[in-house]
This record gives structure tokens, sequence and C-alpha cells, in this order.
């Protein structure tokens, strides 16, 4: 192999401190990327990957500082170099497409002046082949009329086109290696499954190395040839793409693989116990070794380096998990026996206007979300998921049953556990409090949904006084009870949400929606704000006590694989209306509708975990 | 965009119609009007009915208001009791001299203010900025007669560079003016740059923070060029508008300022009018000065809106 | 947390040097408020022909004015009127405005629109224009110039108290409020009102000055506080004339007023900072 293109030695990244060395942020990370090669870097929120990616560029944010290791890009130094030493690397040579293209553009610039600015710098075009170029740059990476879009500023462009922009200013520079962050979060997963396909083009067309960061392993396993994923600043594991999502030797990936909700094994994921540490927090040994169910005393003592295994790969732990199976926790749904229908929806539709009062005057507001003839059931006991992209309506009908937004037209009926039969009245203001006990809502935000100012006693004591009434010196029994029902400690009583993490957030919040004992659960895209190993714990939560406690719940997803995982029934929404409803197998693996094969077939996963028949992981909580 | 520039208008024109309606009703709902403000509070009840007959004052509220509402649209702004001149008399040269005055200010203080907030945003924390942003807080706290008695004790009578209150008559030709007007448009100046480029200052911070300045750098842009072409324009253009409001909230300077030094000009008149109990008069000035705010912030307003791209490209 | 508050946010205040300046400088002032009827060498309004425009000396230790009266007096008196009139106006400007304010972030709507349009049309009058057009009416004094001060200032409070307030009615968990079923003035005493709770102080603060600027400003105009009472704005504005003949008579009100106003900025800088920082801080240690 010839000498690498890019390589970092060593790297250690911490915060600035005046004295001494700060807490790290990236801790003795070491890669290399050949030309052409193709390396994704996997972690979770906090593992330090979008500040090792940028150190490959030579940057350290704001407030942190490099405190030892170099980066070599061929022959040119990049780390502690200033900034005007590395103009015509940047931007050339190696080039970078951020994670939010909508915010990394500049708003006052016209996206082929952007461009230019490129051009100018890492070309000898003249003006008019210049000109030519960009044309040409918009027109590889498929966007529609590059002429026109040249002349567009970024806030008109849709965010799947804004991305495609920033990927054109990129390549401008004709890089030998394109850095990526998180490309394609935020994006819907068919954009998502185009840009993919681009980038994989574009990589054969150009021999171009890249290094792709992502949370989503199925994103880097189709795009990489090779992953390297981290935890807590540090790699845990790497090797070649397809060996190590198969036959993961560190707990941590295989932990992390094991938290994936996926379509071919659906049901439940193991969830990974705790959370990781913070910079100023780290355990001596392994990192991982306080959430690791193999974890042995030597483990917490000392810090294991990262060695060569079989077939590759290269992994940090002392006891690597050595000819076994992937242990995929898949836990059967229980058998669904109950009968009763808890809410039936008839041809509902929902319009949305523009908002009241100043917003209306200032011409503000959404664009009209419509939901058209919308109708289904829901029993007690089930959980029904409600899948479909941005602007399908699936949170407007959620919002119509909750009474937030009024519908047009249609009927919401909700069957109490005591067999009274009500339709709903439309906004909330009209419903009687009994009725709005019945219906409890989860939103999509814990940091939104949980008010800072309130400890959690206080939180989960509000529908607690409210609907049932209870005494005082109840009050704190009755919040610890529902605590552990989502296996929080009672000593969180007296803490403040911006002291718990996000998943915990979460689960108070579900805990606060259960202590009003609802008879209908709606859940809003819960587990969106969270990364997959919290959320796996956040899915168990909601369809177990959904199934102990007899409540019907909706859950809102723009994840097909989550809700495969935790819905008993599926519903498919498209521009408003239900394009498929049925048993989750059903519509997952007999799909009748094109769109839904559409959507099916952008799911991006894994492809290669070998389940294990009955197996229980220690991973568990 | 033709859309919005129409609204901004007709916005304007209704916040207008709006200060009229408060200035002529909120005097409405206090205890006393022009007459019992004119004659005093011993006046005799006859001499009150005598003068509120002569000021129209003993007709419906109502019809009054559409009268004197009315009058103002065809530039009639009544009369002054004390003077017995027509207010629009009175009034119409000593607007000139005080939009000279705060002209004067606004050239000099909002160009100096921009290059002072971006050179100190962009060497924050340095001692450029320490310095600059120290003498900003004096000028955001110390009261205009302070600021304005100082300059005429060091500039006037320490220095004696200038002459510390203004001669000129309230007729004098406009240039006399401009001249006459350096130390009071200097103290204006002094605190409306110290206003705004404490938000240019922030507004550079914040974008040199910002993701697409970051990107800029990732390109391999030269410093120069990203503080020109996407730092400058990015943090110059959302300030525009308040810029405008900031501006127009310190006219209420203009006529602490034109006190102490004696400019002949509204604001003085203003202090005049109150001395002589010369209700029309003040509640003319009142509604003159709100007009010239609400201009001010539509040009602001405008002007954002004919630079900004992302306000301009908003809706077709 | 929210009960030890207090006092954790006073100690951050005064951990930072502007806020330990600054409440040094307020704490002084108000020191001084308080006890000058005590300590002053001479009744601030006495008037001594034999002693006019004295430099400073052993018996006048800051000199005398253009009718003899003791600058020293007059200086450790002259903030008081101006501080009492700011606070009682402040209270009542706090008062209404932040509750029209919530009020109207709650309500939004028609009701909304309106009432901001005229709040914005007053607000439109520079604040000395709309104080003289009331003193007009109602003529100067103390007692005059509460309610105008108090009605002209609590505008600015309704628009502060509004956005402070908009900023969590959009946020879920008000919305969870109320689809649980609280009512409206639950919500906004237990949902509401303690997220606003510390920037309303702040604000509070920040008007007390702006208003003690104004009471000063319109003492200057001569239609605030009127002798004998003395007051720092009427000293300044009696001392120009005699400016180059005695600088003393000027300066010391000028400092004094300026001093209590930049301490005053400085506390409520810090004070800001303090209850942000605090915030965010307690996010990354836990």
């Amino acid at each position: 192999m010839s000498a690498p293109l890019l390589e970092a030695r060593g790297l250690r990244i911490g915060y600035a401190q005046r004295v001494g060395t700060g807490p790290r942020v990236i801790d003795d990370v070491s890669l290399s990327i050949g030309r052409g090669d193709s390396l994704g870097i996997a972690g979770e929120s906090g593992s330090g990957k979008s500040t090792l990616l940028l150190a490959l560029m030579g940057v350290v944010r704001k407030g942190l500082v490099a405190q030892a290791g170099d980066v070599t890009l061929e022959t040119r130094a990049l780390l502690g170099q200033r900034d005007e030493d590395l103009l015509d690397l940047r931007g050339g040579r190696i080039a970078l497409i951020p994670q939010n293209a909508a915010v990394s553009l500049t708003p006052t610039l016209r996206i082929g002046a952007q461009i230019d600015e490129a051009l100018r710098r890492h070309s000898q075009l003249e003006a008019l082949a210049r000109r030519q170029r960009i044309a040409e740059l918009l027109e590889r990476v498929q966007l529609p009329d590059p002429a026109v879009i040249a002349r567009r500023f970024p806030h008109e462009l849709s965010g799947g086109q804004v991305q495609r922009a920033a990927i054109a200013m990129a390549l401008a520079g004709d890089p030998a290696l394109l850095l990526m962050d998180e490309p394609t979060t935020g994006l819907d997963v068919t954009t998502q499954l185009a840009l993919l396909d681009l980038m994989i083009g574009l990589r054969q067309d150009r021999n171009m190395a890249i290094v792709c960061v992502s949370h989503d392993l199925g994103v880097l396993a189709k795009l990489c040839d090779r992953v390297a994923v981290m935890y807590a600043g540090a790699l845990v594991e790497e090797g070649p793409a397809e060996r190590l999502l198969s036959q993961p030797t560190h707990p941590y990936t295989a932990a992390l693989l094991n938290s994936l909700p996926t379509l071919r094994h659906p049901g439940l994921p193991g969830a990974i116990s705790g959370t990781p540490p913070l910079p100023s927090d780290l355990p001596s040994g392994c990192r991982f070794a306080p959430r690791c169910a193999t974890a042995t005393p030597e483990c917490h003592s000392a810090r294991p380096l990262l060695l060569a295994r079989t077939g590759g790969v290269f992994s940090a732990c002392i006891h690597p998990i050595a000819d076994r199976k992937m242990l995929k926790a898949t836990a059967k749904p229980p058998a669904f026996a109950e009968t009763q229908t808890v809410l039936q929806v008839g041809g509902l539709f929902v319009a949305y206007g523009r908002r009241h009062g100043l917003a209306r005057l200032l011409r503000l507001g959404r664009p009209n979300e419509v939901v058209t003839d919308v109708s289904f059931d829901l029993r007690r006991g089930e959980i029904l998921g409600l899948v479909g992209e941005s602007g399908s309506g699936k949170s407007t009908i959620l919002r119509a049953i909750a009474g937030i937004q009024k519908p047009a037209a249609g009927t919401i009926v909700l069957t109490t556990r005591e067999g009274a039969v009500t339709p709903l009245p439309g906004p909330m203001g009209e419903r009687p409090l009994e009725l709005l006990q019945r219906i409890q809502m989860v939103f999509q935000n814990p940091d939104s949904s949980l008010n800072p100012r309130h400890t959690i006693l206080k939180l989960l004591a509000q529908p607690l006084q409210l609907y049932g009434r209870v005494p005082a010196a109840e009050l704190r029994n009755r919040a610890a009870a529902l605590l552990d029902a989502v296996q929080l400690r009672e000593n969180f009583l007296d803490r403040y949400a911006s002291q718990l993490s996000g998943g915990e957030r979460q689960r108070v919040a579900i805990a606060r929606a259960f202590a009003a004992e609802p008879d209908l659960l709606l859940c809003d895209e819960i587990t969106t704000a969270l990364d997959v190993s919290v959320q796996a714990t956040v899915l168990r939560l909601v369809r177990d006590l959904a199934h102990e406690r007899h409540v019907g719940a909706i859950f809102v997803s723009h994840d097909l694989a989550v809700v495969r995982a935790i819905a008993d029934r599926i519903a498919v929404l498209r521009n408003g209306k239900v394009v498929e409803i049925g048993k989750a197998a059903d519509v997952c693996e007999r799909p009748e509708d094109p769109y839904t094969r559409t959507l099916l077939g952008a799911v991006l996963e894994p492809e290669v975990l070998q389940p294990a028949e009955g197996a229980a992981t220690g991973q568990l909580r | 965009m033709l859309g919005i520039v129409v609204e901004r208008i007709g916005l304007a024109f209704f916040t207008m119609v709006f200060i009229a309606i408060v200035v002529f009703a909120g005097l409405q709902a206090m205890p006393g009007d022009a007459c019992t403000v004119h004659l005093g509070r011993g006046a005799s009840d006859t001499a009150l009915a005598s003068c509120r007959s002569r000021m129209g004052l003993d007709r419906p509220a109502t019809t009054r208001f559409f009268e004197w509402s009315g009058n103002i649209v065809k530039g009639d702004l009544g009369v002054s009791i004390q003077r017995k001149k027509p207010i629009a008399e009175i009034v119409g040269w000593r607007l000139r001299n005080t939009l000279i005055l705060s002209g004067v200010a606004a050239l000099m203080g909002i160009p100096l203010a921009i290059f002072l907030g971006v050179i100190s945003g962009l060497r924050r924390d340095g001692p450029l900025d320490v310095g600059i942003s120290s003498l900003a807080i004096f000028g955001m706290t110390v009261p205009e007669f302070i600021s304005g008695t100082l300059m005429i004790f060091v500039f006037s009578v320490t220095l004696g560079w200038a002459s510390g209150v203004v001669m000129a008559g309230y007729k004098a030709p406009a240039l006399d003016l401009v001249r006459a007007s350096i130390l009071p448009a200097a103290t204006l100046t002094f605190i409306l740059a110290a206003h705004i480029l404490r938000m240019v200052r922030s507004s550079i911070i914040e974008v040199l923070d910002s993701e697409f300045v970051l990107m800029a750098r990732l390109k391999g842009l030269p410093r120069r060029q990203i503080i020109w072409r996407h730092v400058v324009p990015n943090a110059l253009l959302p300030a525009i508008s308040v810029i405008g409001l900031t501006a127009a909230w310190l006219l209420g300077g203009v006529v602490i300022v034109e006190s102490v030094f004696n400019y002949p000009g509204l604001g003085r008149l203003a202090v005049d009018a109150v001395a002589d109990q010369d209700l029309p008069l003040v509640q003319a000035i009142a509604l003159l000065f709100g007009i010239i705010y609400i201009l001010v912030n539509l040009g602001a307003d405008l002007l954002a809106l004919v630079l900004n791209p992302r306000l301009r490209t908003l809706r077709g | 947390m929210t009960d030890g508050g207090v006092l954790t946010t006073i100690r951050t205040i005064l951990a930072r040097p502007s806020g330990l300046v600054g409440g040094l400088i307020v704490g002084a002032h108000i020191l001084v408020a308080l006890l000058a009827p005590v300590i002053v060498p001479f009744d601030p309004a006495l008037q001594d022909v034999k002693a006019i425009l004295q430099a400073p000396s052993a018996e006048h230790w800051l000199g005398t004015d253009r009718l003899g009266r003791d600058i020293l007096s007059r200086t450790l008196m002259g903030g008081r009127e101006a501080m009492l009139i700011s606070t009682v106006s402040t209270i009542v400007a706090m008062a209404w405005g932040s509750i029209l304010g919530i009020a109207l972030a709650l309500v939004g709507g028609r009701t909304d629109a309106i009432v901001m349009r005229s709040v914005d049309a007053m607000m439109s009058i520079p604040w000395v224009l709309l104080v003289m057009l009331f003193v007009a009416v109602l003529g100067t004094g103390t007692a005059a110039l509460v309610p105008v001060l108090g009605f002209s200032y609590g505008l600015s409070v309704v628009y502060l108290s509004r956005a402070a307030a908009l900023d969590f009615v959009a946020r879920d968990f008000i919305l969870a409020a109320q689809a649980r079923g609280h009512s409206r003035w639950s919500i906004v005493r237990t949902e509401l009102f303690p997220n606003v709770r510390d920037s309303l102080a702040v604000q509070g603060a920040m008007q007390w000055s702006w208003i003690l600027l104004a009471v000063s400003s319109l003492s200057f105009l001569g239609m605030g506080v009127a002798p004998p009472t003395p007051d720092w704005g009427q000293m300044i504005s009696d001392a120009r004339g005699v400016m180059q003949l005695a600088p003393w008579a000027l300066i010391w009100p000028m400092i004094a007023l300026s001093s209590l106003v930049i301490g005053m900025n400085l506390l409520v800088d810090a004070w800001a900072q303090a209850i942000g920082v605090d915030r965010t801080r307690r996010k990354v240690e836990t």
C-alpha cells in the first residue's frame, strides 16, 4: 500500500483552560485514510465524532484546543497551522460537506456566487469557464435547472436541494478527500437514499476518498468500506464495514447494533443501560466499562489498547467478543388479546390556517398542512404506528385527537375504561377535565415539554393532584412509584429536568403521562431527539406500559424501523392521506401500496446482522 | 416584495392614526383640558366656559377628534393658546432646525458606530474592544443633559473651541445652523453611536460564531474575504431595522440636548410650551415627533427590505 | 435550588468584577440616601449670602453654589427624592406592564394585535414628550410624576414582558398543561411566571435606572423635583450659568448621578449574565 492520503496520529483535543489541560473530548485517536478509501465514523451524540472530523481539516472549535498529535495530508501538516498557510488545501485537496447546509451557506450570497468563490480559489478558470463549471457541478449533483438554482439564495431552496448545493460547492475544488458530517441527517428517508446514491456515484467517478461521520450505522454501511466506532472521545473498534457490523468484537459495538431497530428482525431492540460519560468525568479504565455487561475488575483499572483481531478488525477491549454470534435480543411481543375499542377516528379533515394576531399581521405562518379523510380505530392495549415523511400530516392527526388542533370535519370517539362512548368535542377547551384525563400526550422534545423550573416531583404531582386529588402526604410515594415504572430511581424526585439526560427526561415525560391513568396515549416522535441506545429503553417502556395498563397508544414517527419495532398496526401516511393500514408485519413484509414500498426500500440498515435464536443478553437491563 | 412594501407603508400609516388617537384620547381621559391648563387652577367658571367655547371644547369629543385630525391632514395643526398664532407657522422653521440637528447627528453617528462596532466585534476582548466598549457604556448610561453640559464645559468654557450656546435665531440660514449644531450634534452622536455600536458589535460576534463563517474558512477563503463578503453583510443587514429603531428612539434626546444648548428647535419649543401651559402646542409637537419616529422606522424597514435578500425574496 | 436561588444568584453576581463594582456603588448610594439627613453638615436648602460661590474649603468641603448653599450637603441629599420617585414609579410600571404583557402573550389573537398597536403608537412618541404632555396637564411634583412615569415606562415593560412570556408560551410544557386541563390562572402562576420571574426582575432594575434618569432630566428642565428639595438634575441646571466661576458646583452632582446609573448598569449586566450562566453551568456539571 502506498503512503496514506491523510493520517492522524495520537490526536488529543480538550477544553481550553487557563491552567493545565482541560477535560478531553478526543483522546489519542489515530486514523489513516488511503487514496479512494471510504471510512465511516460512528458514534452517539457527545462521542466527539464531529470534533474529530473538523480536526482532520486542521480546525479546532472555539473553546477547544489540540493538546497533542498531528494530522498530515499527503506531506503537509494540517493541525496547528495558521489559516493563511492552508488556503490552497482547504476547499481544494480536502473539502467538507456540512451537517446542516441550510445554516452553513452564507445567507446573503447566491448559490452560484458561493461555488464561484471556491472555483476562483482552487482553479485557474476564467469567468466564463467558471460559470459553465458551476452549471456542470449543479447538474452533477442532480439539481434541476442549474442556471436558475445558481441565482437562488440558500433560503430559497428545499432541505434536499441546499444539501446538494453544498455538495456541489465541496466538489468545486476537485478534492482528493471529502469529509462529511452527518450529511443526510434531518432529511426524509427517500431524499436521504437519493443523496447517498449520488455520493456513491461521485466517489466512483472521481476516485475520491471519503470520511463520513454519522450516528446512523445504516448510512455508514451503505456508504463506507471501513467503519470506526467512537465512544466518549476514543476509538473503540475499527475494521471492514461488513465484518465489523456482523461480528463486532467490542461490547459497545455489539450493544449499539443490538439497540438498533431493524425491519428484518422486528421486535424491540435491546437497550444499553446508563449514559455515556462526560469529558469532565471520564472513568479511569475502559470508558465503556461502567455500562458494559461483561466488564471485569481489570476493565475498570486499565485503558485497553486498540489491538488487531481477526478479519482486519482492531478493537480496544480486554475481553473481546470472540467467535460469538451477534446476540439480537428481540423480545417477541406478547400475544395481543384485547378487543375493546378505545378510539374511533372517522373522516377526519384538518386544515392548518395561518396563525392569529401578530403572526398573521407579520405574515408568518406554516404552509397549509392538510389531513384528508383519515379514518382508523384503535383497541385497548394496542399500539398504532403512524408513519410518513415530513408534511404527511402524521403529527397533525395526533394534535387533532389531543384537541390542540381543531378538525375541520370528522368524528373522534373515545370509549373509556368504564365503557362510556363519548364523541370528543374539537378544541380541548370544550372538553371536560374527565375527558382530558383520558388522553395524554408525550411530546417530541422533553426539553420543551418539561417546565425547567419544576422538580421532577412537582412535574409528576401535577396530574396526580389535578385528576386524582391525591393528598399531599401521598404524593411523594405515588411519584416514586411512577418513576419506578419508568426505571428511574426515587432520588430523581428532587432534581430538575436540566440535571437529567435526554433519555431520562423523556422517561419522566412518559411517567407524567401515565400518572393520569389515561385510556389513550399519544406519542409524537418521542425518540427522534434521542440516541439509539437510549431510544431502545424508551420504546420498551412505552410498549410495556401500554400493554400492562391496557392503554391504546398512537406512535408517530418518521422512522419505519422504529414503528415496526413498537407498533402492532401501522398506518402509512402521504400528503395527509392514509395510503395503507394494517398489521405491522403485513405492512412491512407484504406492502400493497407503491409508496409503502418506496419507503421500505429507502430504509437503510446494516444488513449483515445475524440473529441468535431466543437469546437474551446481559446488555439488557 | 411589492406586497410587503405596501403592507409596511400601510402599517406605518395605521400607527400614525393610532398616535393621533392616543394623543387626543389620552388627554381627553385626563382631569383637565387646554383651558384649565391655560387659565390655571383658580380660573372662574365663566372664564373657562368662554375659553372652551372659543376653542370649541364644548362640542362632543368625537366631533372634535375628526375635525382635529382632518385639519392635521390638511396641514393645519390648530392654534396656539399662548402665542395666538397658527401652530403650523410656529412649528415650521423649528421642525427644519430639529431635522438639521438630528440629521447631522445621524450622519456622523451611524457610520461611526458601524465602523467602531465592526472593529470591536472583530477584535473581541482585545484592548481596542475593551476601550471602545467602556466608552460606549458611558454613552449609554450618562444622560444627555450631563454629557451636553460636559461638552460645553470642556470644549467651550475650558478650551474655547466652540461657542457653548447656540446664538442663531430660529430663522437662521441652514448652513449657520449646521455650524452652530456641532456641539449639540456631537452630544447626540456620542449617545447614538454608543447604543448602535454595542448592537453592531454583538451582531458581528454572533455571525463570527456561525456555521457559514466556519464553512467559508473550510473553503480556503482568506480572512479578508471572509470578513467583507461573509461576516459584515450578514451582521449588518439584520441590524438595519434595529439601528433605525434605536435612532428613532433617541430622538427623545433631541428635546433635552436642544434645551442644554439653547438650540432653536422643536424640543426647546416643547419645553417652552409646557412652561407657557400651551397644551395644543405640546400636543402638536408630540404628534410631530411620533410621525418622525414612524417615518425613520419605515425608512429603515424599507432599506432592510431592499438590501436583505432574505426579506426581499420572502414572498414573490 | 430555586429556593436557595436568591443567595446563589447574589453570590454569582458579586463574583464578577462588574457585579462587585456595581454592587458597591449602588450599595454606597443607597446607604448615603438613607443616612443623608443625619450626616449632612448643613441644611441643604440653607442660603448663605456671605458664602456665595466659595471654592472647596475646610468649612464647605465641596464649596458652595450661587446662593451660598453647601454643595456637599446638597449632593448627599440630592438623590433621595429622585430615587424615591423612581422606586415607586418602577413598582407601578412593573405591576401593570408585566400583568398586561403576560396576559397579551397568552390571549394572543386580535386583542393582542390591537393592544400592541396602541402600545407601539404610544412608544413612538419619545418619552420626554409623552411625559411632558402629561406634565402639561397634571403639573409637576412627586404626586404627578409617579403616575406619569409609571405609565410611560410601563409601556416598554408591556413589550418586554410579553416577549419574555411568548418565549415560553411557544414551549410544549404550556401546551401540555393546557392539554391536561389546568386552568388559565394556574398555568400563568405555576408554569409561566416562574420562568419569566428572573428576567422581569432584571427588567425592573433596568427600568429603575431609566426612570431615575428621566426624573433627573425633568428636574434639569424644571419639570421634576421642585426646590427647595435638592436634586442632582436641578443642581446641574442651576450651576450651568456659573460653570466658569464655580465648576465644583457642577461636577459633584454630575459624578453622583452618573456613578449611580453606571453602577446600576454594571450590576444589572452582571445579574443578567449570572442568571444565564448559572443555568448553563448546571447543565454541564450534571
